[in-house]
């Protein structure tokens, strides 16, 4: 093949594992986001009580770490695509990778916090 | 009718504009727009745009018509016109060379990284490689493509990453080739594709099946090669 394209800062191997990654997690998100809708259909009048003792279930736990880790692939894998279509020498020039890094960087910030602070909101109740 | 082309020489003009032009339509008669920009030529020759066969087959004239690409020659002024008006601009996230001509380079260096001819590295038999008629209709609505880069250059992968994503036409062409039942570099032509932006770069925001001039279905040939690259990397 003529000049293979690379990419460095996606998160998979390649775009075959991103493309699996990120229609996975999507599925992941979709499945919790349901359960929850479920949980609050069948207990309509809500309590702190309930949703304490909700959260207390190792399971629920596990779900909601696999949610939210879910959520921070599908959403580098996006914001990856974001940056790499828009913020490219065809519209910014030189400075495009410069300001391409430093905006995956603050894409990898603000979702290693959320993560942490997720984990840390999980175990901290 | 009111037809606004647009103008650019780059000897002359700083920047495109907008040229009108007020033309007489005979009546009774569906024109084509490739009639009506040589109805145009005959007013003003300084304008420039390509054609050849005027039928739909070599694929010279795409360019876009009220905001759709497609070929001048086989589209009706009827078809194109909106409120009365033709707009005329040439495809878009190209360079333009003049007018309605666009410099096809990168849509052909797209084309020419999937290598659009068949690999076989057994030993050539003396007369042809024979195909069942089964294996030969899977390249039907792949082969026929013509190479107007109408699909491609309505793609906006394509417009962001004109150097990374083969766009459409490429990727058609690379699936007529993965499902050749002669071809032998499938795991070759397959391990140039799997990288984040060649065939991934695709949406399926689906443009392409939208103005193929030829009615073929580009968005369907990636989903193959996806689901190609999927079992061969699980």
């Amino acid at each position: 093949m003529v000049s293979r394209v690379s990419g460095a800062t996606n998160l998979g191997r390649n775009g075959l594992h991103d493309w699996v990654l990120q229609r996975f997690s999507a599925i992941v998100l979709a499945i919790y986001t349901l359960g929850l809708l479920g949980w609050f259909a069948v207990n309509p009048d809500f309590s702190y009580g309930a949703w304490r003792g909700l959260f207390d279930a190792t399971w629920m736990k596990i779900a909601t770490l696999a949610a939210i880790i879910a959520l921070c692939a599908h959403a580098w894998i996006g914001m990856w695509t974001i940056a790499t279509d828009y913020l490219t020498s065809l519209a910014l020039g030189k400075a495009a990778t410069f300001v391409r890094l430093l905006f995956q960087a603050g894409c990898v910030i603000l979702i290693f916090t959320y993560l942490v602070w997720g984990v840390q909101i999980l175990w901290g109740l | 009718m009111l037809v606004s082309v647009y103008r650019y020489n780059p000897e002359v003009d700083d920047k495109p504009h907008m040229q009108d032009y007020n033309i007489e339509l005979p009546e009774g008669r569906d024109l084509m727009v490739l009639d009506v920009l040589q109805l145009i030529k005959d007013q003003d020759p300084t304008l420039g745009y390509r054609r050849s066969c005027r039928e739909g087959v070599c694929g010279s004239d795409g360019m876009n018509m009220n905001g759709v690409n497609g070929l001048a020659c086989i589209t009706p002024v009827s078809a194109a016109a909106k409120n009365g008006k033709l707009i005329l601009r040439p495809l878009p996230g190209l360079p333009v060379v003049r007018d309605l001509v666009v410099d096809m380079t990168m849509f052909y260096q797209q084309f020419e990284k999937v290598e659009p001819y068949l690999l076989n590295n057994t030993p050539a038999p003396a007369i042809e490689r024979l195909q069942s008629p089964e294996d030969r209709a899977k390249l039907d609505g792949l082969y026929e493509c013509i190479l107007c880069a109408c699909c491609t250059t309505s793609c906006p992968s394509f417009w962001w990453n004109p150097d990374k994503f083969i766009g459409p036409a490429g990727l058609l062409q690379a699936y007529r080739f993965l499902a050749d039942s002669r071809d032998t570099a499938t795991e070759e032509r397959l391990a140039g594709l799997e990288d984040p932006f060649s065939v991934f770069r695709c949406r399926g925001i689906m443009n392409c099946v939208a103005v193929c001039p030829k009615g073929l279905n580009p968005t369907k040939a990636i989903g193959h090669i996806r689901q190609m690259l999927l079992q061969r990397g699980s």
